[in-house]
């Protein structure tokens, strides 16, 4: 017996929203027997995995709290990727945010108000956005391919939040540690659940998310992307300005970009230090491709990804699981996510392909 | 309306649980210590968190039974997730953490004022609450010892230095070796570079290479993989190592390594967890504590210089050999300190500038 794959004529559409199902299916039970071969109970490894880190309130407020980051930053890359708009350097315009964000809460350390957020918010999106203008910028006017100067610039804007805070920003009472000072109470996000730490950026990801949504599905500018990503000729004749898509894709993911880098260190962090991020602005390229650059899908990739961080910490807590393992074991997961997508396009057929037979 | 606690409230209801905890007393006698360690780094990575791992080892076979097994969490980023992971294992029954990386120290706070009958234990940083201990190694009496030894091997009087951050731990290892080093040879020069990481075996090697280049025949390192070592092996020239002994990766080359030793202070304070007598302390323990090591000097070192180096750690331990003694000058050949006076552990903690013999700037 032969085991093929036959091309479908048209993507399924069934198996669009299946394939995540039989995905997670075939993880589960690849990691019960890669728990099991190494003599660890497989159903409470898995119940520490998926389902002790979700258990409590607690819990859930973290798994928002990691998530928040990733769906937003998702959202806004897959406008981009929509329109074949590469910017890979949505860690550095996070970091930009974070900076510019995280400099008015300390230009005004020593004051209270409630004009403090909302101005560090959009100092924030400013911050990523302007440094999201530079691959614009460099593509549109000199034709500079946006992959390479957009992660390039990510290394710049991460040494210049280490030279803020080794110098000019560190903390006056802090011995030259690399950190600045703690933000006041009012440049913090409030929490909205005691005992936890969820907080206002959840809620912004989530219109975030709705906003994409529409935007995709209503908006002319939507549209244009899909045309100018699916049919770029099409997308020419019928007078779309492709600059122009360049420009708004990476405004829209270098500001939202900016915004969850101030999300994260008024939220969750609460001050300035050069490792503010452990990577978010690249794992949510791979949290837009999972979502399959739908702004739903988005924030669903961007809870499985966060609850599989979360779900490798309780397994080493738990179960002293290595650390190792749990990194196969993610990416096994991954693995699965994105193979299965050939079911998409391909269909299983087993036996010999009925061509005709020779004489 | 929803009601937005803020993280006023917040911190304000952990400072009353905190008050109330001492007001009962807090520490109580444990029937068994349950510990937990969070690691910035792997536990195989050949030097600072595998070090903290030996350590982790030593106390629970010094325990015996009076230790259930410990857990230890590898690779938390020092960002956001640092607090969820100390809370998760204050949660879960662990009555001493240890979060063994400066980037931990804001988040182990946060949590140790929700869990007062938790005891936490913060490595390198200086912020601390009744029940929470700081605890730090005197590197830089293991660097003195290691600026004798380059004062006596190097030939072109050039030593090379691989630093990490520009943060008074590092800075206080370079000052340390320069003054040791022209007590033995008064014209020798120390060259910096910075590599911005703890650990990257790329960017070190590239370092290591580049003062060589420079003249340096002598490799010192405060990075924790062993590529310095292996370049300087290649190269033909000196290096010591950090955090682990390093001789395996570079026999040759290899003069000494500082070696980190946790195990002890992590016994003493499981053992004070047990009797109820744990309390919250600022620990900075030198070689006579057991907090540092030198890894066996290479046998290519003459015999005499050997003994040299001996004694230094025997007159450190004894106290007799302060490593930032004066007379020491800066930079501009100011003395900053005189004879007879030695720079205090107040100063040394926020140490921010080069004695003389280092060549370039610190960055600021």
């Amino acid at each position: 017996m032969l085991l093929r794959l036959e091309p479908r004529g048209e993507a399924s559409r069934a198996m669009i929203w299946l394939t995540p199902v039989l995905s997670i299916l075939l993880t589960l039970t690849f990691g019960a027997i890669l728990f099991a071969a190494l003599g660890f109970d497989p159903l409470r490894a898995l119940a520490a995995y998926f389902i002790r880190p979700v258990s409590t309130l607690y819990g859930l407020g973290e798994l928002a709290l990691k998530a928040t980051p990733l769906a937003m930053i998702g959202v806004g890359l897959a406008l981009g990727f929509r329109a074949n708009v590469w910017n890979i350097g949505a860690e550095g315009q996070f970091t930009m945010g974070a900076i510019c964000g995280g400099g008015v809460a300390l230009i005004f350390h020593d004051t209270e108000g409630f004009w403090v957020l909302p101005l560090m918010a959009l100092a924030g999106i400013a911050g990523g956005m302007a440094y999201g203008a530079i691959p614009a910028l460099l593509r549109t006017r000199f034709n500079a391919n946006e992959i390479l100067t957009s992660l390039m610039l990510t290394y710049v804007a991460t040494l210049f939040l280490s030279y803020l805070v080794h110098g000019p920003w560190r903390d006056p009472k802090g011995l030259n540690f690399p950190e600045t000072r703690m933000f006041n109470a009012s440049a913090q996000l409030p929490g909205l659940l005691d005992g936890t730490r969820f907080n206002l950026g959840a809620i912004v990801a989530l219109l975030v998310v709705a906003a994409g949504w529409l935007l995709l599905a209503r908006g002319f500018i939507g549209y244009q992307i899909k045309v100018v990503g699916q049919a770029p000729k099409a997308a020419a004749f019928a007078g779309f300005d492709q600059n122009r898509i360049v420009w708004f894709s990476f405004l829209v993911g270098g500001g939202l970009a900016g915004l969850a880098g101030l999300i994260e260190v008024a939220g969750a962090i609460g001050q300035l230090h050069p490792r503010i991020s452990p990577g978010y602005g690249f794992t949510a390229i791979i949290v837009a491709f999972l979502g399959r650059l739908h702004p739903v899908g988005i924030l669903a990739a961007a809870l499985m990804i966060a609850l599989s961080y979360l779900g490798g910490e309780a397994a080493q807590i738990e179960m002293r699981l290595p650390l190792a393992i749990t990194g196969v074991f993610q990416g096994v997961l991954l693995f699965f996510l994105l193979g299965t997508d050939v079911l998409i396009r391909y269909r299983v057929r087993f036996g010999r392909p009925a061509t005709s037979r020779g004489g | 309306m929803t009601r937005f606690p803020g993280l006023r409230h917040l911190v304000a209801g952990a400072a009353a649980m905190a008050v109330v905890a001492a007001a009962a007393g807090g520490v109580q006698a444990a029937d068994k210590v349950k510990a937990a360690f969070v690691y910035v780094g792997p536990v195989n990575d050949n030097g600072w968190t595998s070090r903290h791992d030996a350590g982790r080892q030593e106390m629970e076979k010094a325990l015996g039974d009076k230790a259930e097994k410990s857990a230890f969490v590898e690779n938390v980023p020092e960002g956001a997730d640092a607090e969820r992971v100390i809370q998760q294992l204050a949660l879960s029954g662990h009555n001493l953490i240890f979060t063994t990386s400066f980037g931990f120290m804001n988040p182990t706070q946060k949590v140790a004022q929700r869990f007062p009958n938790v005891m936490f234990e913060h490595a390198t940083g200086f912020k601390r609450e009744i029940n929470m201990s700081t605890y730090n190694a005197r590197f830089y009496e293991g660097r003195a010892v290691a600026g004798l030894l380059a004062g006596h091997m190097t030939k072109t009087k050039v030593i090379g230095y691989i630093g990490s951050f520009p943060i008074p731990e590092v800075v206080q290892g370079i000052d340390a070796t320069t003054i040791a080093l022209r007590k033995v040879a008064p014209d020798a020069i120390v060259k910096v570079i910075w590599v911005n990481t703890w650990v990257d075996p790329g960017k070190e090697a590239d370092a290591a290479k580049a003062l060589i280049d420079q003249g340096a025949d002598v490799i010192m390192q405060h990075t924790d993989s062993s590529a310095p070592c292996q370049v300087a092996q290649e190269r033909g020239v000196w290096c010591v190592g950090q955090a682990s002994d390093q001789t395996r990766f570079a026999p040759k080359a290899h003069l000494t390594a500082i070696v980190d030793e946790w195990g002890s202070y992590y016994i003493k304070r499981a053992k004070a967890v047990l009797d109820g007598t744990w309390k919250s302390e600022d620990v900075w323990g030198g070689m006579k504590d057991g907090f540092l090591s030198l890894a066996p000097f290479n046998p290519a070192i003459p015999a005499d210089v050997r003994a040299k180096a001996d004694q230094a750690v025997a007159d450190i331990k004894a106290g007799k050999l302060l490593p930032f003694a004066g007379p020491i000058k800066n930079q501009a050949g100011a003395e900053v300190v005189k004879a007879g006076e030695s720079i205090p552990d107040d100063k040394l903690a926020g140490l921010d500038w080069y004695v003389e013999g280092v060549q370039g700037q610190l960055p600021k």
